[in-house]
């Protein structure tokens, strides 16, 4: 099997979304992934995200590197064009299409190998350059297409199959991007789509660098005793500090929380983050105090999880560039070339 | 009275006489401000209407170490580099044995005398001309700064007066250089007279050597080769530049910055019509050159050699999804870091080939910096056209130093070609859209910019195989259908790319030359002093890779053909006998690379060798 497209048949009871579109038109062909994988769930979390967005499928770019979650943006939106790049430089491929056409939707999604290793100097060079973005990594520890080895974000004394443990300190990229100036910035888990898919369409609207690291089992190569990225150590350990609903249009009155339990983050385009406070003493605003609370919590053997940081007043690279507001792609020959008499007047000047 | 007398010795051989046709070199130290007042020296000559040729020599370093700037002058046209040196300006202590050593007897050496130099530091075959230049400069300037950059002005006004230079023109340009600011021109203007006067009063002037005013600079203009290529991507349409510095092609980006400040921004809005990147490395500028050319916008990176070796993978998926993009490698002597402030023309192969798998890329070969601008123009349309990366190859000699060539032109009837895209319109009429079915016969399928209809013509990118309609697949023959119409695209690419120039000998030969790039100057000038001793050769500058038929055409009328390169293992011959399968013992090979630009004399000497 290498590629199968689903039938366009529809259940004529499907719901469709405020543009007519059913949650079948963001789907893709069939995953060509285990059965079991926490991938497939992200993706299936994708397409609740934009489904509930009412997102235009074709507005979306879809761009991935190389690996297992590299191969999930063709099972979901088949009607967005996809881009699966070069391993661990999906994240200067996005930049580029960024730069070209601002008005589409960049939703790159990597995995910890295609991140974490080969193209961790990529995925930090695109958080601080703010490219608009929702960076989602799928984590799982191991490389799966070539059967199992060791990621940089396998913790140290996880065992592999054979029980052998790493031995490398792991690397924290939800700390990095913190550090590197992600402007959004959350972890969730593949089997917890209640979390993921707010977090996600939280991140598809923000403008700036949005990164999610979200930990996601590998069914065939890291879900055994002794790994920290099974689903039931995850299960075990995950702490959220808050859980989050997205509000787009009209704001609703609501007194769904006592006071002080919740918080509302009004973002650039006017959507708001209604964030259930868990852990209360929790500010997603301050930058500095969520990265210690993820190092105390770190060390206690604690995966935090939820939108850890959020800064909604954040520009993006096209406002460093100061680029015209159409896409370059749109430009025409008059807007891009001086022509014969400023080339006369230059050559002029050198002489 | 005669200062050369006063100073040393009368030379043991006639002095050297010659107007407008000699080579002066200046040796300063790097970082001492003496860039300046030498281009200075050099506009000077071209405002006389003198053609004049500078190349700057320079070490890998910032401040402290040699530097050369070398000037032919030459009435007659030759802009080649020349072996030795007419008159040295010693400037530079380091370097003052190997110095002295260049000057061609009879010649002449202008130093410093401020401190005296023992007897046995100079030769008794050249001209000795001592001005106390420090001690001029330190009566006049108290301030360190002030002494170290009026010191240079103050040693054109010297030579302006040696050479019988117009004075009056190089008081002009400093005008032109800092206009509105007057106190500066009026404290250059002085430095000039202070050297010129002294000069005058002291020396014998002029000396045998000496400019007189020509008409052979024509309407040419003064331009660098890295310039000229930024302003061809800007006039072809470029919106995006991602790029990593690496010498010697980074004021090729630099440039564009500065020309899209000045012709991009919109008038209204103060917004940019461009986005220019620095990338973190040249893997990541590629693969955002990439990300553009997909999303449709016209995207370019500069680099070099050890940058195209870093490019290679996305080289690849970009030729085998069929990504425009655009690469300007300004050629440097490699392997490694090698010497990487020298010329050298010897990326030719790995640019040809670049990356794993079979691939072939289409090369451009600028001769000079108007090339570089036409070129750097039709590269955007060609990776467009042809939906693939399209390189061109300048180098060190062309890209970093200021070249006299014609002036730049642009037909404002020209079109920018974007090649063959299916807009909305298209999909909505029902034309049948496969991102890699070849419809015309061409080999070049149709592409759809990413967001242009909500449910046609969308398609899955990859650097995985994949059938006429995008979609993933390992079936063998789906895999070689698509390789072998990327090889009908590159047949297709031949008409397309800049025809080569043919040049006959005054008289019949079966001797011919292929030749390309920045070796044209030095090729002309060869092929007229050996047409001199009888021995007469066709030329042909190979402008374009793919090669075009009259290549052929051109080896198969030559019994032997000299293939005259700045590499050592004789790149460009390589891929023709590789991709033309052309004889191997008709071609032989005229190889220069020991990173200095090559001249006419070694190509001329070589082929005479090899006629024997």
């Amino acid at each position: 099997m290498t590629y199968l497209s689903k039938p366009k048949m529809h259940h004529p009871d499907l719901k469709a979304n405020a543009l007519g579109f059913t949650r079948r038109d963001y789907e893709g062909p069939v995953s060509t992934l285990c059965a079991g994988c926490g991938h497939d769930s992200i993706s299936a979390a994708i397409i609740r995200a934009c489904y509930q967005l009412n997102l235009q499928p074709h507005r979306i770019a879809k761009m991935s590197g190389i690996g297992c979650s590299s191969k999930t943006p063709s099972y979901f939106l088949g009607a967005s064009h996809g881009f699966n790049s070069v391993h661990g430089r999906m994240p200067s491929v996005l930049t580029g299409a960024n730069i070209a056409n601002r008005d589409l939707i960049y939703l790159g999604v990597s995995g910890d190998g295609d991140s974490a290793s080969i193209g961790l100097g990529q995925f930090a060079h695109s958080i601080r350059r703010g490219v608009n973005m929702t960076y989602i990594v799928e984590n799982n520890g191991v490389y799966g297409l070539t059967k199992g080895q060791f990621s940089a974000t396998a913790d140290k004394g996880a065992k592999n199959r054979r029980g052998v443990p790493n031995m490398d300190e792991p690397i924290d990229m939800v700390s990095m991007a913190l550090q590197l100036g992600a402007t959004y910035v959350g972890r969730s888990f593949s089997g917890d789509k209640d979390q993921l898919v707010p977090l996600i369409e939280g991140a598809l609207m923000h403008k700036g660098a949005a990164f999610i690291d979200c930990i996601s089992p590998c069914v065939a190569f890291n879900n055994h005793e002794g790994s920290t990225k099974s689903f039931d150590y995850v299960r075990e350990h995950n702490e959220a500090v808050n859980r989050m609903d997205v509000i787009t249009g009209r704001l609703p009155i609501t007194a769904d929380y006592a006071p002080g339990e919740m918080e509302l983050v009004r973002q650039h385009d006017g959507t708001y983050l209604k964030l259930k406070k868990i852990a209360t003493d929790y500010d997603p605003t301050d930058r500095v105090a969520v990265m210690n609370y993820l190092q105390e919590h770190k060390a206690r053997g604690e995966i935090v999880t939820g939108l850890l940081y959020v800064d909604s007043d954040a520009d993006d690279l096209h406002g460093y560039l100061n680029s015209v507001d159409a896409p370059f792609n749109t430009l025409s020959d008059a807007d891009l070339v001086p022509g014969a008499a400023a080339l006369a007047k230059l050559n002029a000047s050198l002489r | 009275m005669n200062a050369i007398d006063k100073i040393q010795p009368l030379s043991t051989v006639p002095a050297l006489q010659a107007v407008n046709e000699f080579v002066v070199k200046f040796a300063n130290v790097n970082g001492s401000g003496s860039a300046s007042a030498n281009q200075l020296f050099a506009k000077a000559i071209l405002r006389m209407g003198v053609p004049v040729t500078p190349r700057n020599i320079f070490p890998s370093n910032i401040q402290g170490l040699p530097t050369w700037y070398e000037m032919r002058v030459s009435e007659a046209g030759h802009m080649g580099a020349r072996d030795g040196t007419d008159l040295m300006v010693a400037m530079n202590p380091q370097t003052w044995d190997e110095d002295i050593a260049s000057i061609m007897p009879g010649g002449y050496l202008f130093y410093d005398s401020t401190k005296p130099m023992p007897a046995s530091k100079f030769r008794d075959d050249i001209n000795v001309i001592g001005v106390p230049l420090t001690a001029i400069t330190n009566a006049a300037y108290t301030q360190s700064r002030e002494r170290q950059l009026f010191k240079n002005i103050i040693y054109v006004g010297v030579l302006a007066a040696l050479l019988d230079m117009d004075v009056k023109a190089i008081e002009g340009l400093l005008a032109d250089q800092f206009r509105g600011r007057d106190k500066l021109i009026a404290a250059n203007h002085q430095a000039l007279r202070l050297g010129y006067d002294y000069a005058l009063a002291n020396l014998q002037c002029p000396i045998g050597l000496r400019f007189r005013p020509s008409d052979q600079v024509g309407d040419r203009i003064f331009l660098e080769g890295n310039a000229a290529s930024a302003l061809g991507a800007l006039y072809g349409g470029a919106t995006v530049c991602a790029w990593y510095p690496i010498t010697p092609s980074s004021s090729l980006a630099e440039a564009f910055m500065k020309y899209c400040a000045k012709y991009r921004v919109d008038s209204d809005t103060k917004k940019n019509r461009f986005g220019i990147v620095q990338a973190e490395d040249e893997l990541s500028s590629i693969g955002m050159v990439i990300g553009a050319g997909w999303n449709g916008a016209r995207a370019f990176t500069a680099t070099s050699g050890p940058g195209i070796s870093l490019m290679q993978e996305f080289i690849g998926l970009a030729y085998f999804a069929e990504i425009p993009a655009v690469i300007f490698d300004v050629q440097r002597a490699g392997p490694s870091t090698g010497m990487p402030t020298r010329n050298q023309q010897c990326d030719i192969l790995s640019c040809a080939y670049a990356s794993h798998g079979d691939t072939k890329h289409v090369l451009l070969f600028p001769e000079d910096p108007a090339e570089c601008f036409d070129f750097g123009a039709d590269a955007m349309d060609l990776a467009d056209r042809l939906q693939t990366p399209i390189f061109v190859l300048l180098d060190l000699d062309i890209g970093m130093n200021e070249r006299l060539c014609r002036p730049l032109t642009w037909d404002d009837n020209r079109k920018l070609d974007r090649g063959k895209v299916m807009m909305a319109e298209d999909l909505i009429a029902g034309r049948v859209f496969g991102r890699y079915l070849d419809v015309d016969g061409d080999g070049i399928p149709y592409r759809t910019y990413p967001g242009t209809h909500p449910t046609k013509g969308a398609y899955f990118t990859r650097g995985t195989s994949r059938d006429e309609y995008a979609r993933y697949t390992e079936d063998g023959a789906a895999y070689q259908r698509n390789m072998d119409r990327l090889v009908k695209k590159f047949e297709t690419a031949k008409a397309m790319v800049p025809a080569p120039i043919r040049r006959d000998a005054a008289v019949a030969t079966r001797l011919g030359a292929i030749y390309y790039g920045s070796t044209a100057p030095a090729m002309l000038e060869a092929a007229e002093i050996l047409a001199g001793r009888g021995i007469h050769l066709d030329l042909m500058r190979v402008r374009g890779f793919p090669f075009a038929a009259a290549v052929g055409d051109f080896v198969a009328a030559h019994d032997k053909v000299f293939v005259v390169e700045q590499n050592r293992d004789a790149q460009l011959r390589t891929l023709l006998i590789n991709e033309e399968e052309f004889n191997p013992k008709q071609l032989a090979k005229v190889l220069h690379y020991d990173g200095s630009p090559i001249t006419a004399r070694f190509i001329a000497e070589t082929i005479a060798g090899l006629i024997g």
